[in-house]
């Protein structure tokens, strides 16, 4: 039942080898050590797993990896080229530190993903538009105010940078 | 001895810094695993592969209670993939899961005791054929009766699950003479409060990875917060010499208690099927999995009265807890005590009379749970305080304020509290940042479909595991200064995300002069440290912060004389702005640290040590409870304010202002999350998570049957910091992780009173509680504490 199946992942064409309905989690993770993407629920229900596939945001731990091919995916990965403890990160993970909205980082990288999408929606977000955008995406940590915070505070340095 | 020898070090050793001028401590500073986080390239335990590593799966016990007839695994094994299923005979130490009182074994031989206990493991070469396989196991059972509530458990008839009356432990702690207190009472107020359980939900799931060394030990990483435990379970179970076994800890994904017993469990599992295969196994727990078998908060029920005089001065307490422990008693007994040792409340009672119980049933087993007891008991008290005032005719603030803890009072345990005591400014700072002398009104004067109402709760909390744990209250530490400068630590207690490498390395940058930027935490392994107890009771701050601080102030008296060497001076106080050295009476000629470290060196100065730390003697009598159960207490308020829809019981929290006294905030930021995080995890536990089971069986073990809040149900949090130092905590700390957790939902249910008049005795006050509540309001209702269907 193995099947070739192409998609960009990162900005780069990958090739993978596999049964079409494993899921995008497994085969990001397993098949092409994508580890980034984590895995919370495998139900579809945290959105630790959260990828960007064509702009939108998906739970890669239900998707069949069939359904990516042609796809355009970013992972966390894909959010900044060469990122270093000097700079390279992308204004959303620089301003998660900022605000402290890190703490055992485990749906860090899904959180700041779901921000993403939003902010390359609107630059404007109403307080009711960025809790909604990241509803989908639980963290037992912080309480969420910090994580609020920070992608306000995002959506006000990209607009900026922007004029 | 110990004790004096670690005090003195404190005193002497650490350089008299002016307590108000730190260049690292009491800054918010970035947390130093946080790029890592936000990059994704941090490392869980599920992200290690090792070469020729087998996957285990377990297979769990598909009843309640019973007898088991037949064990057969011949199917499983012939699956292709399949290289063994284990049992208990595999076992080659103790089948005991080791905790408390060891009665959890690690593998069930003849009875299961509840639905998911784990009776044998399958490793395979892919987890997918572990898990097939595990299911194609056969086990028969002659099923029982399962018990599932702590009343039909606690009858003299009932099935006896644990010795011969079904509880794990009972604690008596009587002061003064509560009965005659009660007798001469002006008022007494009395009520019978429920609590639901309560899931961890850390977003990674529990897991580890056993890897099988040469010389016939076994190395254990993965997802834990008392990597001592597992090392001590490890021993036990595979019967091995101590220096044969090594726990690291890997990047995890939060705990909040749910890390701190079972994870023993895991890699115990873990371990044995590698000690037997030789090969490497990975055991990751599906979600499923993850809420069906692993601790969870106890279900509390708890009868509690308060007398008063007229003037509203508390003059007894009187009350019986039972907390609902599971089939097992991992660690309910000592979660039993802190409960009971804080259920009169952080106010000054002089009689007080109170009977605690940890109670057996068929059902999950409960274990810590961030609060650790004290959210249960805090909901009951500070509800009937709030009861108790409406019969006074008095605010509910001025009845805290005219009892609540000062220096000079005593607790329930008779312990005189002789510093650093900062409730009533915790108390005035959310009063006034939660505009509660505009907001408040009683109940009776508001109406409308929508109401809003404003509640508080008060608590106080021993920071540490205090005398019921006192055996393992120590730490260790070691730190070493590169030749470089950078500056690395080892500690015995774990990063969960709370931050607390982040806590570390301020308290060491600070004490040895380095930039906090040099300095780096290890991951905890048990090879590094002695046994520094475990990752728990808000204690890391306190113990591992003395602990390094220790060390690191060794160092610095030796970098001192370099320091003065090299300015050609034969004495003087040497300061650090964190970049330089310079003498305080000469504060502009300064020499550079790495120049100093590298002359420290180039000279063979020992720029390493290790350090120890064991707090102030505590006690706890077990005849009639009294004694010195802590040696500090942080201090807690929280104030919530609620719109409550009357007509279709809804509940919506619009703020929540919560302060606590933790002596001194290391890293405000920091403290502020652990805020956040907490009164949003009270927030959930009163009002949405819900777990239901039926005949002892979990039926919503998901995120999607069990609620726990996301982003749309916060409302605006205001954190608020006191800092009423304490003088044996590390630059005045004491500790923060657990408190936040403990008042929301008592404020949140004595707001929902002020909004409607409703009293509700138990949580989760779902709409359905709520309404129900309106419909029979005269006294309190009866609940199970086994919240069946």
């Amino acid at each position: 039942m193995e099947k070739s199946i192409s998609f960009i992942l990162n900005g780069k064409k990958v090739l993978v080898s596999c049964n079409p309905l494993k899921t995008l989690l497994k085969t990001l993770r397993e098949d092409l050590h994508h580890i980034e993407v984590k895995s919370g629920c495998e139900q579809g229900e945290c959105g630790s797993c959260t990828v960007i596939i064509d702009g939108k945001i998906v739970n890669s731990c239900i998707f069949p990896v069939g359904q990516a091919a042609g796809k355009n995916i970013i992972t966390i990965a894909g959010l900044c080229k060469k990122p270093t403890l000097k700079g390279g990160l992308h204004p959303l993970q620089k301003i998660f530190i900022e605000e402290g909205a890190v703490q055992c980082g485990f749906c860090t990288p899904g959180m700041i993903l779901a921000a993403k999408v939003l902010l390359d929606r609107t630059l404007t977000p109403t307080d009711e538009e960025i809790r909604e955008a990241i509803s989908g995406n639980l963290c037992r940590c912080t309480g969420y105010s910090k994580i609020f915070n920070a992608v306000k505070k995002a959506s006000v340095f990209l607009r900026n940078e922007k004029k | 001895m110990k004790k004096t020898i670690s005090k003195k070090l404190t005193r002497s050793v650490i350089p008299r810094l002016s307590m108000d001028n730190f260049h690292s401590v009491g800054k918010t500073v970035p947390r130093n695993d946080v790029f890592e986080k936000v990059t994704g390239i941090a490392k869980y335990i599920d992200d290690y592969k090792f070469g020729d590593m087998l996957y285990g799966a377990t297979v769990r016990s598909a009843i309640p209670h019973g007898n088991i007839k037949s064990f057969n695994s011949d199917r499983a094994l012939k699956i292709d993939g399949v290289a063994a299923v284990y049992t208990h005979k595999d076992i080659p130490g103790k089948n005991e899961v080791p905790f408390i009182l060891n009665d959890y074994p690690l593998l069930a031989s003849d009875r299961v005791l509840f639905h998911g206990q784990p009776i044998a493991i399958v490793v395979a070469k892919t987890p997918e054929i572990a898990k097939f396989a595990a299911k194609k196991v056969e086990v028969t059972y002659q099923e029982l009766p399962a018990v599932t509530s702590v009343h039909e458990s606690l009858k003299k008839d009932a099935v006896k699950i644990f010795s011969s009356d079904n509880i794990f432990r009972k604690y008596d702690i009587v002061r003064g003479d509560a009965e005659k207190a009660f007798k001469n009472a002006d008022v007494v107020v009395e009520g019978t409060y429920t609590t639901n359980y309560q899931v961890h939900s850390y977003l990674e799931p529990q897991g580890m990875i056993a890897d099988p060394t040469p010389e016939g030990g076994v190395v254990i990483y993965g997802s834990m917060q008392c990597p001592f435990y597992i090392h001590d379970a490890i021993v036990h179970i595979l019967g091995i010499p101590q220096n044969k076994v090594r726990v690291v800890q890997t990047t995890t994904g939060g705990g909040f208690g749910g890390k701190e017993d079972v994870p023993s469990i895991v890699a115990g599992h873990a371990a044995l099927a590698a000690y037997l295969s030789k090969k490497p196994v990975k055991i990751i727990y599906s979600r499923e999995e993850d809420f069906q078998s692993m601790s969870k908060r106890h279900p509390g029920y708890i009868e509690m009265k308060y007398a008063a005089d007229k003037k509203g001065k508390i003059i007894a307490c009187q009350v019986r807890y039972i907390l609902d422990a599971g089939a097992f008693s991992t660690l309910s007994p000592i979660v039993l005590w802190r409960g009971a040792v804080h259920l009169a409340g952080p106010y000054n009672i002089p009689n007080v009379k109170i009977e605690a119980l940890a109670v057996a049933t068929n059902k999950v087993p409960c274990g810590a749970f961030r609060g650790f007891g004290q959210p249960q008991t805090t909901f009951a008290n500070e509800s009937l305080m709030d009861e108790l005032a409406v019969k006074l005719d008095m605010s509910p603030l001025e009845l805290r304020r005219l009892n609540m803890m000062n220096v000079g009072s005593r607790t329930a345990t008779g312990q005189k509290i002789t510093r650093s005591c900062g409730l009533e400014k915790v108390v005035r700072q959310v009063v006034k940042k939660s505009d509660w002398d505009k907001i408040y009104l009683p109940p009776e004067k508001r109406d409308g479909t929508i109401r809003t109402g404003i509640g508080i709760a008060a608590s106080f909390y021993g920071v540490g595991l205090g005398a019921g744990g006192k055996h393992l209250d120590r730490a260790g530490s070691y730190v070493q200064i590169q030749k470089d400068g950078t500056v690395l630590i080892a500690i015995g207690n774990t990063e969960l995300g709370q931050g607390v490498f982040t806590v570390i390395s301020q308290i060491a940058a600070e004490t040895l002069g380095a930039p906090y930027k040099f300095v780096r935490v290890m991951k905890p392994d048990t090879t590094r440290v002695p046994d520094s107890g475990p990752t728990v009771a808000s204690r890391s701050t306190l113990m591992s912060g003395n602990a390094v601080k220790n060390a690191a102030g060794i160092i610095r008296l030796r970098i001192d004389k370099m320091v003065l060497k090299m300015l050609g001076v034969k004495s003087g106080v040497v300061k650090s702005d964190g970049k330089n050295y310079f003498l305080s009476a000469n504060p502009k000629k300064k020499i550079n640290y790495q120049d100093v470290v590298k002359k420290c060196y180039g000279e063979r100065i020992n720029l390493t040590s290790s350090g120890w730390y064991t707090g102030e003697d505590v006690t706890f009598s077990q005849e009639n409870g009294q004694g010195n159960a802590y040696y500090a207490y942080s201090y807690s308020a929280t104030a919530a304010i609620v719109q409550v829809n009357t007509e279709t019981g809804e509940v919506e929290v619009k703020k929540l202002v919560s302060g606590h006294d933790i002596g001194k905030a290391i890293n405000p930021q920091l403290c502020e999350g652990q805020i956040e995080g907490g009164v949003i995890q009270g927030l959930g536990w009163a009002l949405t998570e819900n777990l239901v089971l039926k005949n002892g069986i979990i039926l919503n073990p998901s995120f999607a049957g069990y609620l726990i809040p996301t982003s749309s149900d916060i409302p605006e949090i205001i954190p608020i910091i006191v800092e009423e130092r304490y003088g044996d905590g590390p630059y005045g700390a004491k500790g923060l992780g657990e408190p936040p957790m403990i008042t929301p939902a008592a404020a949140i249910s004595n707001a929902i009173y002020n909004a409607t008049g409703w009293r509700t005795n138990e949580l989760p006050a779902t709409p359905e509680v709520l309404l129900k509540g309106t419909r029979n309001r005269h006294g309190s209702r009866e609940h199970g504490t086994d919240t069946e269907l």
